[in-house]
């Protein structure tokens, strides 16, 4: 087998077609750059037919939506992929259960996102100074804020201007309204004091330009939408580059296994398998932008070994791969009797929720550090595989009827108590620790023949403590809708219901940035300190990461190292 | 009729539409029976192959399906003004799912010989060939969870998995979205609770945060702000 080289080098190289890879694709390519892009799966666009789940009945797929191997969040979710990917695994340092959702495809895992679109804000940035605990980033909030602004106009976001601690307004969107289980829960925050604004996710309740639609409310976001009236990185972002006339050229199928160098320790380019062939092929570039998502970049920088880059690259500092972290994630449901028999109406709204609580516990002494928010759930959804399961448990709580049985009272059942239940969740943010890392697993390959990534991973009391105080806090808020709350509340023994590490799927932190090449991956720009003519621009560079969903920050992040690039070419430093 | 033809006119109805009406023509019914596949639903490649490897799979047996078929009836019968179970061709629903789900394999196979072991012991008879009193009063035996006699639980766990998938089936199929009135999975636009509803619950919009919310009549209007980030269109 031999490698079969580019016939060109191209002024860039992009690995990964998300939330930052499209970014820099975008901003690449409209100052001219020659940019090629390399995603590991195969092309999606849902204003094509051939891809579209959207406004697909649940009879359209023999097993009606329900999850499987191949799409872990069900049939009609947009991302291929998700817990497991078939012959690419990866393994877990014994005691650890990290989770690792992967989606292979065009604009990769901003597909199906929740759209959750929160600045960080100026107390994000500088954590340490606060409670001495982590790293403070090198940049701070005004460093961001323009690029936050304009990653608002360009792609938009629905919201409110509310001048909230740490929650920074934006250019915003006017939100939806409420749905009716949404202003249940505004009442019972209200009653127990706990702020609750309207929510801020990259849905067009307004049109933005004339290449995009507005939303119309089938509240399938995740699904990916024919219209483009949401973000996802292939819609908003890689086909307006090409249609501007860019120089862009995708390369589906293309797992990169590493980051070539030369002698001087450049990169040169990458190396990838065509997964359609299965040859190996390098793509000369005169900069690579690592942007494959946290974990995979880090992989791809671990196994870029060379004479002068010897323990992978960018990795003289020893720390690619560590810091890794993700939100902590806790939930809890009420049965609101209120809502049994409903009138019903359509009330998909938008993909997510309309209303959600901030932090609000900036200034409380607490036995924990950091924050969380808070999302609502409900209402009368779409039904799909697993509806209609345990039909009439609630009968034990109302009294109204047997639990189980067969026959007419099943349908009663059911309509009595369709969209009665109200759930809220809390997502919040961990402590950074160096000890939690993903590192090569020498012993095991994927089916391309490239080291896989193994992961250590272990909870602190600080995150045990913060799901705690959320148990605390749900049960308060529940309890005031008057309704009657599901389960039992988790206890220590279940670690509050704290989520397993990887599993809200915020994973950030293993690339991070700094001013110290000692102790960090990237400088303040995202660049390679070991490499000039590298950056990184997934999650991985972030030192930590907010109760925030990180997408909003990448997307900023990544514009803003973009035109550092571009300045830099033009100075020729790079 | 073969058994993959019968099985094959179980999926016919429920998931392959029009696809399979060629098979339905006697003429050219021999060259066409191996042939099941689905139309596509935003499916990729390896999922299209997924799926029509399970189509051709064979797992449970006539004898099964027809007494699933007769736990379907009773579970969710038809009304006079709607359809149940059957019509809403569960059975062939509960046939693909089972071979989807490799778990679901050995609790239906096992579940279903329990109930004709049963059936056997009480009535020297299989299940579906009882009378439906007979039928009737096993059901009332395993029916309802925290009743059961210890003895029969596990027929109480096969009657709970095959009531789930019943209901699942029914109400994921066109017959039951009809029947649950579920309104959306259409373009609209969303402005609010309606005011019948708000009443009724005793809610109401308060007027600050509804300042703030959409004015749908300029939904198309391309969004532009001053420098403050306060919208002007």
């Amino acid at each position: 087998m031999q490698i079969i080289e580019s016939a060109k080098t191209y002024d860039v190289a992009i690995v990964g077609s998300g939330a930052g890879g499209g970014m820099a694709t975008k901003i690449l390519s409209e100052a001219g750059f020659d940019v090629a892009v390399l995603e590991a799966g195969p092309f999606f666009d849902p204003a094509q037919d051939q891809y579209r789940n959207q406004l697909r009945w649940p009879w359209e797929s023999p097993r009606r939506g329900a999850s499987s191997d191949r799409r872990s969040f069900g049939d009609f979710d947009a991302a291929y992929g998700g817990w497991n990917l078939e012959g690419e695994p990866f393994t877990n340092e014994k005691g650890t259960d990290f989770r690792w959702f992967r989606s292979r495809m065009l604009g990769g895992r901003t597909n199906h996102w929740g759209r959750i679109s929160l600045r960080f804000g100026p107390l994000d940035f500088k954590r340490k100074s606060i409670d001495g605990l982590g790293d403070n980033w090198p940049i701070g909030y005004d460093d961001v804020k323009p690029y936050y602004d304009k990653v608002d106009k360009l792609i938009g976001v629905f919201g409110s201007k509310e001048n909230f601690k740490n929650e920074p307004d934006g250019f915003f969107l006017p939100p939806p309204k409420p749905r009716l289980h949404e202003l249940h829960y505004i009442n019972a925050a209200r009653k127990t004091g706990i702020p609750v604004i309207p929510s801020r996710l990259s849905i067009l309740t307004k049109r933005i330009n004339n290449q995009r639609g507005s939303c119309f409310y089938c509240g399938q976001c995740n699904r990916a939408c024919s219209a483009y009236a949401d973000f996802s990185s292939g819609t908003c972002l890689i086909f307006p580059a090409q249609k501007n006339g860019g120089k862009v050229e995708l390369f589906n199928e293309a797992m990169v296994s590493e980051v070539t160098t030369d002698k001087e320790g450049k990169a040169t380019g990458v190396t990838y398998v065509n997964k359609l062939d299965r040859k190996t092929y390098h793509l000369k570039a005169k900069v690579v932008i690592m942007a494959a998502s946290a974990c995979s970049s880090a992989r791809i920088l671990l196994n870029s070994k060379s004479s002068v880059h010897q323990d992978g690259l960018g990795n003289s500092s020893g720390v690619v791969g560590k810091y890794l972290h993700d939100s902590t994630g806790a939930s809890r449901a009420v049965f609101i009797p209120k809502l049994m028999d409903r009138k019903i109406y359509n009330e998909d709204g938008v993909g997510g929720m309309h209303v959600y609580t901030p932090w609000w516990l900036n200034d409380a002494k607490l036995d924990f550090p950091r924050g969380y928010h808070i999302e609502v759930w409900g209402g009368m959804g779409m039904p799909s595989y697993g509806f209609g399961f345990n039909p009439n448990d609630l009968n034990k709580v109302t009294g109204m009827g047997d639990v189980g049985g067969y026959g007419d009272s099943l349908r009663e059942d059911i309509k009595r108590y369709y969209g009665a239940v109200v759930g809220i969740s809390g997502r919040g943010e961990s402590v950074p620790q160096k000890d939690n890392y993903c590192e090569i697993d020498n012993e095991v390959v994927d089916e391309w023949g490239i080291p896989v990534l193994k992961f250590n991973y272990q909870w602190t009391n600080n995150e045990v403590k913060q799901a705690k105080h959320m148990q605390d806090t749900f049960e308060e808020v529940l309890s005031a809708t008057g309704g009657i709350l599901l389960g039992d509340k988790p206890g220590a023994d279940r670690e509050y219901g704290l989520t397993k590490p990887g599993e809200i799927i915020h994973e950030v932190g293993t690339t991070r940035m700094g001013n110290d090449p000692r102790t960090s991956v990237t400088n303040k720009y995202n660049q390679l300190h070991d490499c000039e003519n590298v950056f990184v621009m997934d999650a991985g560079p972030f030192v930590s990461q907010a109760d925030k969903n990180p997408t909003w920050t990448i997307l900023a992040l990544a514009w803003r190292a973009s035109d550092y690039l571009v300045d830099q070419v033009k100075k020729r430093n790079i | 009729m073969d058994r993959r033809d019968s099985l094959k006119g179980l999926l016919v109805g429920s998931v392959a539409g029009g696809l399979l009406v060629t098979g339905c023509a006697p003429d050219v019914a021999e060259e066409t029976t191996e042939e099941v596949s689905l139309p596509g639903y935003g499916r990729t490649v390896p999922e299209q192959e997924h799926d029509n490897e399970v189509l051709a799979e064979i797992f449970l047996n006539e004898h099964e399906l027809e007494t699933i078929a007769v736990l379907c009836d009773i579970i969710l019968p038809a009304k006079a003004e709607i359809g149940g179970a059957i019509d809403a061709e569960v059975p062939a629903f509960i046939e693909f799912i089972v071979k989807d789900m490799p778990r679901q394999q050995l609790p239906m196979r096992g579940g279903l010989a329990w109930l004709d072991n049963h059936s056997n012991k009480l009535h020297n008879l299989e299940f579906k060939k009882l009378t439906k009193e007979q039928q009737l009063a096993i059901c009332d035996t395993i029916a309802y969870p925290g009743k059961t006699a210890p003895e029969l639980l596990a027929g109480e766990k096969f009657f709970t998995r095959i009531r789930n998938l019943t209901l699942t089936g029914y109400y994921t199929s066109e017959l039951g979205i009809k029947d649950l009135g579920y309104q959306g999975n259409r373009p609209g636009v969303w402005d609010g609770v309606p005011q019948d509803v708000l009443d009724e619950q005793g809610l109401s919009y308060d007027e600050e945060w509804l300042a703030k919310c959409v004015d749908q009549s300029k939904r198309m209007d391309i969004a532009q702000w001053d420098d403050d980030g306060n919208l002007l269109t």
